[in-house]
């Protein structure tokens, strides 16, 4: 217990003492989420859209008014055909287009119900959404003015097609992608660059040739990493809830349940790249681009799976990172209960289990 | 306290360590002299547990490398090649650190360490990446002697090491040995042989000859002969010429030369005035242990 | 006259309040082999760098190859050969390739490359190895292959830094062979060395304590001033009087 102790002093003594290690294990987290949640959350302005109205009627001519007149929107052209649409598009110049059908006015009255279509560029799925958002709002507010005017039961139906990305993510994506990204850096970059250090500085060498067991080492190396990972954990949340406003909707057990098994994998991983590689440089780049890569690819923080081929989703399977952000998803964002996600704490758990035998498995009680 | 039998590694087409058998006796002090290349860390990662050997056995106070390594790492200290030290980490937060790995404490064992570091004790607030060479080696030597090893394995201690601190790392070895710990030590400055009770020379993972240093010296099986002359560069290459020579090698300011049955020393003096040297000098001489190592490894 | 391919006056470095190198002063001559000895920490290394034109000094004066070591660096880097024992040569490159491109950085042509490379190879023995990965090469013949690409481009002096530690004796002896031929050929050397068997090779000697030259003479000089044995004493006496402890 001495020696593990003295060693996970030692450990925090040495991170604390480099101040680039320590940068990145306290300040580059939070600045991860300051960083990603205000570039979502900034509220968009005059977005420009264009209008094709085939029926040019007086409710038509209503809607689109107010449409120019919300700070959101501007309508910077009016399309005579629809083959413009995609042109438009693929312009780039605009974001939105609202599509009338024609004799709209005549489908509302007679009671066939009318429909209108935006159609958003989908690129960036968070404006998307965004945009969606406030034009849908803008035509409830219609409706519930014609209705009663005219007490009549309007039927406006909304239809709405995102181009490119048809899924439109939720804004608040970004936390759980994030949460998974900075458990990754820290359990499994940083542990694994703290045991090939000392394999670099020899000092390994010595550790192996004292009575000190070889799990013990590896306990006492991840320990630091895993308390670490932890403060970050609730920085991160603390952050989300009370500056991004991100709700925490389902159960804080489970969320802590799921992260924990999460940051096992994590360590197992790191762990299991130590063994494999010796210099400090390898375990990073191994690191950078065996892990960090995939995750950010693969988890959906920036693209979305659905829209994926399947080869690639495929492969998404075995990321664990995206099992754990699926998790996070349903917990935190939409609120669900332990049914919702046993699958995926069930498959975080059998990684986890697996990852550390392979890597105690793996670590070497001698040089090679 | 040391037992080899025929101990073999080698990596791919290396051999390492060819066959190789010895023994150290217990309090010996006992030197493994080579150039680099020639196979110690590979024997001493071995000996130490870090390595299984390819064949053959070797035992540590009676305890088996492969089966017994945990007991083994109980009563070794080792000192790997480069000084294996935590360069954040301060000069007494290192020795505190091994000491506890060690599961003991400075103060226990301090009687043992502390000719060695009082010299470094005012730094002991400072980085050990901080030190100089020589103060490293001293810290690394109280790290791996704090839990009262039974053997001590010091692997190339004084490389890269200035004469001064070499010195005066060989003083603290012969100290030691009077604590009743057996030493094994690695070098490749040959003139650090002679302080060992015994010294094997080692090149090409063989040993050549072990034996006491001047038994080695005593066994050198020509006379050797110093030679000097005014032109140094020059006679190099006529000692050569000459028919009569075996060997020839630089030392220091003399050339060593072993000469043939047929010829003399009185010829080869002949020889070398005939090609104008002046105030050739040939003396016989007592070899050092490099005489013997170059004459071995041929 | 003796040609001087070296001199400084009053050479010195500080950084900040302490004085790595304090005002030390030296010629050396044409195809000469200077041994340049210190206790680690002596300053040896700074006072190298200087001379190398990779250092500004301080204060005082320095020429190398007849060039002012403060206002021609560039000049002098072209006319020195450098070896250290840490950096020699491109481990995962072959030996001719080395050879190929150390000739290239100093501007020599194709043809006097290969012509050079059949010299040096065939100089050292080493044909059979021209395509062989330097990494596969035993340490001493590194050593040996990379102090003849230090002299590739015939300079006028070679600076080299502990190249042989770790040799063995018998490729250490070729290596001063080398170093030998390479002086008859009037090419200077400067070398410092731990070795101190090997200090007895220089013609002359100097032995820094505490950044300042504490002596200087021919080893057999140094020998009978300090009534020494051997250089070994010489040096033990000079360095045990130094003050600093650290690098």
């Amino acid at each position: 217990m001495k020696q593990f102790q003295s060693f996970v002093l030692k450990e925090f003594k040495q991170i604390f003492r480099d101040r680039r290690t320590s940068l990145i294990l306290l300040v580059l987290p939070i600045v991860e989420v300051l960083l990603l949640g205000y570039a979502i959350t900034t509220e968009l302005n005059n977005a420009a859209i264009a209008v094709f109205d085939p029926s040019k009627d007086a409710e038509t001519r209503q809607i689109s008014e107010r449409f120019q007149a919300s700070r959101y929107f501007t309508v910077v052209r009016e399309l005579t055909d629809a083959q413009e649409i995609n042109d438009v598009f693929q312009n780039g110049d605009i974001n939105m287009v609202l599509v009338f059908p024609e004799r709209f006015s005549e489908k509302l009255r007679n009671g066939e119900g009318a429909d209108i279509q935006f159609f958003i560029d989908g690129t960036d799925p968070n404006q998307a959404s965004m945009l969606n958002g406030y034009a849908s709002g803008i035509l409830a507010s219609f409706q519930a003015e014609q209705a009663e005017l005219f007490r009549q039961p309007y039927q406006i139906r909304t239809e709405t097609r995102m181009l490119y990305n048809p899924q439109g993510e939720s804004a608040y994506n970004f936390v759980p992608g994030v949460m998974g990204l900075v458990l990754m850096l820290i359990c499994a970059m940083m542990t694994s660059v703290a045991i090939v250090r000392e394999k670099e500085t020899g000092t390994m060498e010595v550790l192996l040739a004292s009575p000190m067991k070889p799990a013990q080492i590896i306990l006492s190396k991840m320990a630091p990493y895993f308390v670490i990972s932890v403060t970050n954990l609730i920085t991160i949340l603390l952050i989300a809830t009370f500056i991004m406003d991100v709700p925490i909707r389902g159960s804080l057990f489970w969320l802590s349940v799921v992260s924990l098994c999460f940051v096992f994998v994590a360590l197992a991983l790191g762990l299991l790249i130590s063994t494999i590689v010796d210099t400090q440089m390898a375990a990073l780049l191994v690191s950078g681009i065996g892990l960090m890569m995939p995750v950010m690819i693969f988890s959906g923080l920036i693209f979305p799976l659905e829209s994926m081929p399947w080869g690639l989703r495929w492969i998404s399977d075995f990321i664990p990172a995206r099992w754990y952000i699926s998790a996070v998803r349903k917990i935190m964002i939409e609120g669900v209960g332990v049914e919702y996600f046993a699958k995926e704490l069930g498959i975080i758990i059998l990684m986890a289990v697996f990852l550390m035998a392979v890597a105690w498995k793996k670590f070497k009680i001698r040089l090679s | 306290m040391v037992e080899v039998n025929d101990l073999s590694k080698s990596y791919g087409a290396v051999n390492a360590v060819r066959d190789l058998s010895f023994s150290v006796n217990r309090g010996e002090l006992y030197g493994i002299i080579g150039p680099d290349g020639a196979g110690k860390t590979t024997l001493f990662r071995i000996l130490t547990t870090l390595l299984l050997a390819d064949r053959g056995t070797a035992r540590i106070a009676g305890l088996d490398v492969v089966r017994d390594y945990r007991r083994i790492r109980q009563l070794i200290g080792y000192m790997p090649g480069k000084f294996s030290l935590y360069q954040d980490l301060t000069v007494e937060e290192n020795l505190q650190f091994f000491a506890s790995v060690f599961n003991t404490t400075i103060e226990e064992n301090y009687y043992l360490v502390e000719d060695i570091y009082k010299q470094i004790e005012p730094f002991r607030n400072r980085l050990a990446g901080k030190l100089s060479g020589g103060m490293k080696q001293k810290l690394a030597l109280s790290c791996a002697l704090i839990h009262k090893p039974k053997v001590l394995f010091l692997d190339e201690p004084t490389t890269g090491v200035d004469p001064v601190s070499r010195k005066e790392f060989w003083g603290m070895l012969l100290k030691l040995k009077q604590q009743d710990i057996t030493i094994l030590v690695s070098t490749p400055y040959m003139d650090e042989a002679k302080l060992c009770d015994r010294i094997a020379l080692m090149q090409g993972g063989r040993f050549l000859e072990v034996d006491t240093p001047q038994h080695i010296i005593d066994h050198y099986p020509e006379t050797l002969w110093s030679v000097r002359a005014k032109e140094m560069h020059r006679l190099l290459g006529d000692l050569r010429s000459f028919p009569g020579t075996k060997t020839s090698f630089s030392f220091g300011e003399t050339y060593h030369i072993t000469l043939g049955k047929s010829s003399s020393p009185e010829s080869l003096q002949r020889y070398l005035e005939e090609r104008g040297h002046r105030n050739v000098s040939i003396q016989p001489i007592s070899p050092s242990v490099e005489d013997c190592f170059m004459l071995l490894s041929k | 006259m003796e040609e001087k391919v070296i001199w400084a006056d009053g050479l010195t470095k500080s950084f900040g309040a302490f004085t790595a190198v304090d005002h030390i002063s030296f010629e050396v001559r044409r195809g000469e082999i200077f041994g340049f000895l210190g206790a680690n920490g002596a300053g040896k290394t700074t006072a190298m760098r200087m001379l190398c034109g990779l250092s500004l000094p301080t204060s005082g004066r320095g020429e190398v190859a007849g060039f002012d070591i403060a206002t021609q660096q560039e000049e002098v880097k072209k006319h020195i050969g450098y070896m250290s024992q840490k950096f020699s040569l491109y481990e995962d490159l072959k030996v001719w390739e080395n050879l190929r491109l150390f000739g290239g950085i100093y501007g020599l042509k194709s043809r006097a490359i290969r012509e050079k490379t059949d010299e040096i190879l065939s100089d050292l023995g080493f044909e059979s190895e021209r395509n062989t990965f330097v990494r596969a090469l035993p340490l001493g013949w590194k050593q040996k292959l990379a102090f003849s690409v230090s002299i590739f481009h015939e300079p006028k002096v070679v600076f080299l830094d502990e190249p042989t530690g770790g040799v063995d004796p018998m490729t250490r002896r070729q290596f001063w062979e080398l170093i030998y031929r390479a002086a008859d050929k009037g090419i200077t050397v400067f070398v410092t060395t731990h070795y101190m068997d090997e200090a007895e090779y220089c013609d002359r000697v100097s032995i820094m304590v505490d950044g300042k030259i504490e002596a200087l003479d021919s080893p057999r000089a140094l020998r009978e001033q300090f009534r020494a044995e051997n250089m070994d004493d010489v040096f033990q006496q000079l360095a045990r009087k130094a003050k600093r402890t650290s690098d």
